[in-house]
């Protein structure tokens, strides 16, 4: 894009434009999907459910999030008189701020990527660490037991399953040879016979399985939302919060969760690579692929919401701490050791 | 020209969040002017082409240290006043510190402008070899000529580590856990028993 803006004005200011321009095409439909897919979830939820569902602004209820959205902006900001008001107001920004900065290194086709950076994962590893400054901050700023009670989950539960989900990556990373997300998708093509994707590879397939929970975990979506568990805590750390702001919380977790969705098919699921290595495949676009298994991703997060109960919050460290940790380190030294055999000879 | 201006950004937010960190009053706040710090360094890192150093700056000190921090200063209950009480009495020593650090910074950049210690090259220009990305040129360092300074290193850690979880862990007896594997081996045959007490016999389970 920089080369297009560069026939009217300097390579400088031709990067700024063509950089803004990509994130603006990066953010917008972003908002509009994850509007988009908090229908989907309520859908998925109300069909397992038996009920309908949203079905009365605009056709099938298609409208319903953008309601929902006018309704929130219309109402009004209350902060507690407790609470510590700059923090209060800055950790939804945050949250919802850093949600939207890591997907600068997603590729939605063969060089269709913002940063296309070779520290790529790290980035992303980066940023999902950032992300429970909001929750944390929030908890502490509303000044309220329910939030700090939350605050404390959040962090604990996100250092804990951060562990295994590094140790995960880097078991795709010591197989695709680099840190670069297209480079990554590039190593999944016809990986095993005909398939795109390492989860087709025995050996990588229980590190996706692993992955999927860990990042439902990360998002702190069902089997493991204990930050808002309301049966213990009112609404975890967005009780104290109204209006706009408990909104950025919503949008934020949802553009989480997408990342984390594509994630699992960038990594794992061949990316913009089809699910064969078929010519005639290759005929639909890349970014079709990718959307296409963001939201079949995103179907098994909100089946996993409408059908499992909570854990338990020492079933959840139990987990993290014991049964994914080992696991995952055990396989990090089967794949490296596989790979020292048969890549690079002993 | 963003260059520039980029370091310019990056190095005085740096500074204007370090002071923060050690004039605000609320220790929470102090926190997070620290991660401020961490951030806008890991900033500048990326500037000089270190780009590696720059996310396992975020990851490792953002991501996890100041977590720990933020946590256990959120659970502290302070009483301000006497952490106020005690400034007077340890300023000759933080100005000790200070100085030691000051001498201690100057006699590294001297050594280091007179030809010294070969870090980098001599002009300040970020040394990366060509071709090679930042990963890789750590990695092929490491893994041959700093080997057995890396396995040193790791054996370390995981020696502190285990001796901090031997220090604070208690075992506590009377408690009843949870036992999973035995939850899951558990059939209903074994869980169920039928019995026909007699009267006024209870049962025994």
């Amino acid at each position: 894009m920089t080369a297009f803006f560069q026939q009217w004005m300097p390579y400088d200011w031709a990067w700024a434009l063509a950089t803004i321009c990509g994130i603006l095409l990066i953010a917008l439909p972003l908002m509009l999907a994850v509007a988009m897919i908090i229908y989907v979830d309520r859908k998925v939820w109300a069909a397992m459910a038996l009920r309908r569902g949203p079905n009365v602004v605009g056709p099938w209820g298609l409208l319903q999030s953008f309601a929902d959205g006018l309704k929130v902006f219309l109402q009004e900001t209350i902060v507690p008189s407790a609470a510590n008001k700059g923090l209060f107001l800055i950790a939804p920004i945050i949250t919802f701020t850093v949600a939207l900065m890591a997907w600068a290194v997603i590729p939605f086709n063969s060089g269709a990527v913002l940063a296309d950076i070779n520290v790529g994962l790290l980035y992303i590893l980066a940023i999902s660490s950032l992300g429970v400054y909001g929750v944390i901050i929030a908890g502490w700023a509303s000044n309220s037991k329910y939030p700090f009670y939350s605050a404390m989950r959040a962090s604990a539960q996100m250092i804990s399953y951060e562990v295994s989900i590094g140790f995960i990556l880097i078991c795709v990373v010591m197989w695709a040879g680099s840190f670069n997300l297209n480079t990554i998708v590039h190593a999944q093509q016809s990986h095993v016979g005909p398939f795109n994707g390492f989860v087709f590879n025995p050996l990588l397939f229980p590190m996706w399985v692993m992955f999927l929970i860990s990042s439902m975990a990360e998002t702190a979506r069902t089997p493991f939302d204990l930050t808002e568990a309301e049966s213990e805590l009112v609404a975890g750390y967005q009780t104290e919060y109204s209006s706009m702001s408990f909104a950025l919380y919503w949008l934020g977790e949802y553009a989480n969760v997408l990342l984390m969705c594509a994630l699992n098919a960038v990594l794992f699921w061949g990316g913009w690579l089809p699910l064969v290595d078929w010519a005639p495949l290759y005929w639909i676009p890349g970014w079709l692929w990718l959307f296409a298994k963001i939201f079949m991703f995103f179907f098994i997060f909100s089946w996993v919401k409408a059908t499992v109960p909570r854990y338990r919050y020492d079933q959840l460290m139990r987990l993290g701490w014991k049964v994914f940790l080992p696991l995952s380190l055990l396989f990090v030294v089967l794949v490296s050791g596989w790979l020292m055999l048969k890549r690079y000879g002993v | 020209m963003i260059q520039v201006f980029a370091f310019y950004l990056f190095a005085a937010l740096t500074c204007i969040a370090g002071a923060v960190t050690i004039l605000a009053r609320n220790p929470v706040h102090s926190v997070l002017w620290l991660i401020l710090a961490f951030f806008n360094a890991a900033g500048l890192m990326v500037l000089a082409g270190a780009e590696f150093i720059a996310m396992l700056l975020v990851i490792v000190y953002v991501g996890a240290v100041a977590v720990l921090f933020l946590f256990v200063v959120m659970m502290l209950d302070i009483d301000f006043a006497e952490l106020r009480a005690g400034f007077i009495r340890n300023f000759p020593l933080g100005l000790l510190l200070a100085v030691v650090l000051l001498v201690e910074m100057g006699v590294g950049i001297g050594a280091w402008s007179v030809g010294g210690i070969t870090l980098g090259t001599p002009d300040g220009s970020a040394a990366t070899p060509a071709g090679a990305s930042n990963i890789e040129a750590i990695g092929m360092l490491l893994y041959s000529k700093y080997l057995f300074l890396f396995e040193a290193a790791g054996v370390l850690l995981l020696v502190a580590m285990v001796g901090a979880i031997v220090l604070t862990h208690r075992q506590r007896s009377g408690v009843r856990g949870q036992n999973v594997s035995r939850q899951i081996a558990r059939r209903p045959d074994e869980a169920t028993v039928n019995v026909k007490p007699e009267i006024g016999q209870g049962v025994t389970l």
